[in-house]
């Protein structure tokens, strides 16, 4: 691996760029308790980072204080070489990056269409008045944003729920429908909260080959958090381990499962 | 054709007129309940204060004056001046606006995620609140609200109608205005909601807040504008009860006629408010004039409420609200 500031060529031949966020020394604490101890990693453009670690190990935190929704008591996020000032999320998903969550957040009575149009808000320019009555550009628009919306509801596949309310679909579709939401939203950079989590076996395949294909033709910078130690080894280009708030690990998966702290960490060695 | 249903036919455009009233202040309910989930209790108390404020504005009365005059020792109750009733109204908009965005950062924002019934519990408080704020403002005498709205009888409709039937029908102007005012309302309502970009985050907003903020929607912001638009429905609604009967604090009352309506048609839908507030409307009328003087009068009072009661037992979610479905 050839790891510089211009970025490093993956094992599997794809070119990863320079560095689009940076945490520095991120230290995060609820009263007496510290989720984060002074964690440091990047994110570099085009990659697929992952941030795994057994329960409770800081993980969703840290994607909530990128996503803003935490606001960490030290250290600084840098987002494009910038340093960014304290945001709430809305602000920050308005930068272009754009999230799901482990739980499944998704507009449940609404349509799936109108769902992963929330997505494309950022987009729409045109004022109230020509909206509410499509004149002007508001027409033009609605049908561009429309066309980026059925691009990415037919790359997740989900054309025949198209017009589904949201809470009738099962799980599994649920989390493609969150996915295709946040990608509707062009985003620079996509993090998926447990893109996996209760899923069988099928579903874990289709949801993989989703992201590994969305990295692949939109060039999607993912970061992502997974429990499954064998489907993150698979899709990550680089992984970071935390452990009880701290990081414990970082590199490719080849690096890091040989690192002999993952290793205790996931097997459970007495901590002393 | 017979006499009797003549006067029935009569009635029932008379109750649809009314029912369209009742609609209006509904209306305002739904677009709060289903923008965040509130049922706002302070609906009728915003349609008292935005009529209140709008002939305090065209009298050009000194706001708090009792409050000043006490403190200073003064004389002042007016400025002297009238403002014409359009000029008047955008003001007052204006002071909706201004009362959507205290509302907003002094209550709600403290009680974001909080149980459905802490927030019902606070706009109770609002109410209580905003009443004694507007006899502050402007003083608790019943006033004459006249935007200029025709009023009596329509002379078209009692002239043709006499010509078919041998009898003319007593259809209010002012009810007719407000037919075609609330008809524009809504079209204008459901165009916002479902073509507009604010009104699709507003739909959001109300579906999952941190969903909504996941896709970049400020959800301070869309809440001022949903009070905001609750304030101009009061607004509208506040003319129109104002003109009709008069300024006065009855019209926060109207308020509790637009629950049943809410219960018919569904807490959740724009149409629902419309027809529960036509069979309302109609059925109260309708009842009072074929039962009424079997029973000695005055059903008007409490059938509405007993048509919901009736609702609730059989249709828990209204003729148009979101069906309750219970996952075990």
């Amino acid at each position: 691996m050839l790891d510089n500031a211009e970025g490093y060529v993956t094992e599997d031949g794809r070119k990863i760029g320079g560095v689009v966020m940076e945490m520095k020394n991120i230290t995060l604490r609820f009263g007496g308790v510290v989720a984060i101890k002074d964690i440091s990693f990047d994110i570099r453009e085009g990659e697929i980072r992952a941030i795994i670690g057994p329960n409770g190990a800081g993980k969703s935190s840290m994607l909530n204080v990128i996503s803003g929704f935490y606001v960490p008591q030290e250290g600084e996020v840098w987002f494009h070489g910038a340093k960014r000032p304290q945001m709430r999320p809305f602000e920050v998903a308005q930068q272009g990056i754009a999230r799901t969550f482990q739980n499944i957040a998704l507009f449940e009575g609404m349509s799936v269409l109108d769902n992963v149009m929330t997505g494309r808000l950022g987009y729409m320019k045109t004022n109230i008045f020509q909206q509410a009555l499509w004149k002007g550009k508001a027409e033009s628009e609605e049908v561009e944003n429309r066309e980026a919306v059925e691009k990415m509801i037919d790359f997740l596949e989900i054309q025949h729920i198209r017009k589904t309310p949201v809470s009738r679909l099962p799980y599994g579709l649920k989390k493609r429908v969150e996915l295709a939401r946040a990608l509707a939203a062009e985003p620079k950079l996509l993090l998926l909260d447990e893109p996996m989590a209760g899923m069988n076996v099928e579903e874990k395949e289709d949801m993989s080959r989703f992201i590994l294909d969305v990295n692949d033709e939109f060039g999607t910078t993912i970061a992502l958090i997974e429990h499954d130690m064998g489907v993150v080894m698979d899709l990550s280009d680089r992984v970071v381990v935390m452990d009880y708030g701290k990081k414990i690990g970082d590199g490719t998966p080849d690096e890091v499962r040989n690192n002999q702290e993952v290793i205790d960490a996931y097997l459970g060695v007495s901590h002393d | 054709m017979p006499e009797q249903l003549i006067f029935a036919m009569e009635v029932i455009l008379n109750g649809l007129m009314a029912g369209v009233l009742y609609a209006l202040v509904a209306l305002g309910f739904v677009l709060i309940y289903k923008a965040s989930g509130i049922f706002n209790y302070a609906q009728g108390v915003m349609a008292l204060f935005a009529a209140m404020t709008l002939v305090g504005i065209m009298n050009g009365q000194v706001p708090f004056a009792h409050v000043i005059n006490a403190t200073f020792g003064t004389h002042v109750y007016n400025f002297g001046w009238t403002v014409p009733a359009l000029l008047a109204i955008i003001l007052t908009m204006a002071v909706m606006v201004l009362l959507a965005w205290a509302v907003q950062r002094f209550v709600m924002r403290h009680l974001v995620g909080q149980e459905p019934i802490i927030l019902f519990m606070a706009t109770i408080g609002l109410a209580y609140f905003l009443e004694g704020v507007a006899d502050l403002m402007w003083g608790s005498e019943i006033k004459t609200l006249n935007v200029g709205l025709p009023q009596g009888i329509n002379l078209w409709i009692d002239e043709t109608t006499f010509n078919f039937f041998d009898y003319g029908f007593f259809i209010d102007n002012l009810d007719i205005v407000a037919t075609v005012i609330a008809a524009l309302l809504v079209a204008a309502l459901v165009a916002f909601s479902q073509y507009t970009k604010q009104g699709r985050a507003m739909r959001a907003v109300a579906d999952d807040h941190q969903a909504a903020l996941s896709v970049g929607i400020s959800l301070n912001f869309i809440w001022i504008m949903v009070w905001s638009v609750a304030g101009f429905v009061a607004l509208v609604a506040g003319i129109m009860w104002g003109t009709k009967s008069g300024v006065q604090f009855s019209l926060s009352l109207i308020a509790l006629k637009a629950l049943p309506v809410l219960m018919l048609g569904g807490f959740t839908s724009i149409p629902g408010a419309i027809v529960g507030g036509l069979i309302i409307g109609v059925g109260e009328k309708l009842f009072e004039f074929a039962i009424g003087p079997m029973v000695g009068g005055a059903t008007e009072n409490w059938f509405a409420y007993v048509l919901a009661l009736i609702f609730l037992v059989f249709r828990p979610q209204g003729l148009f609200g979101e069906k309750i479905i219970e996952r075990v």
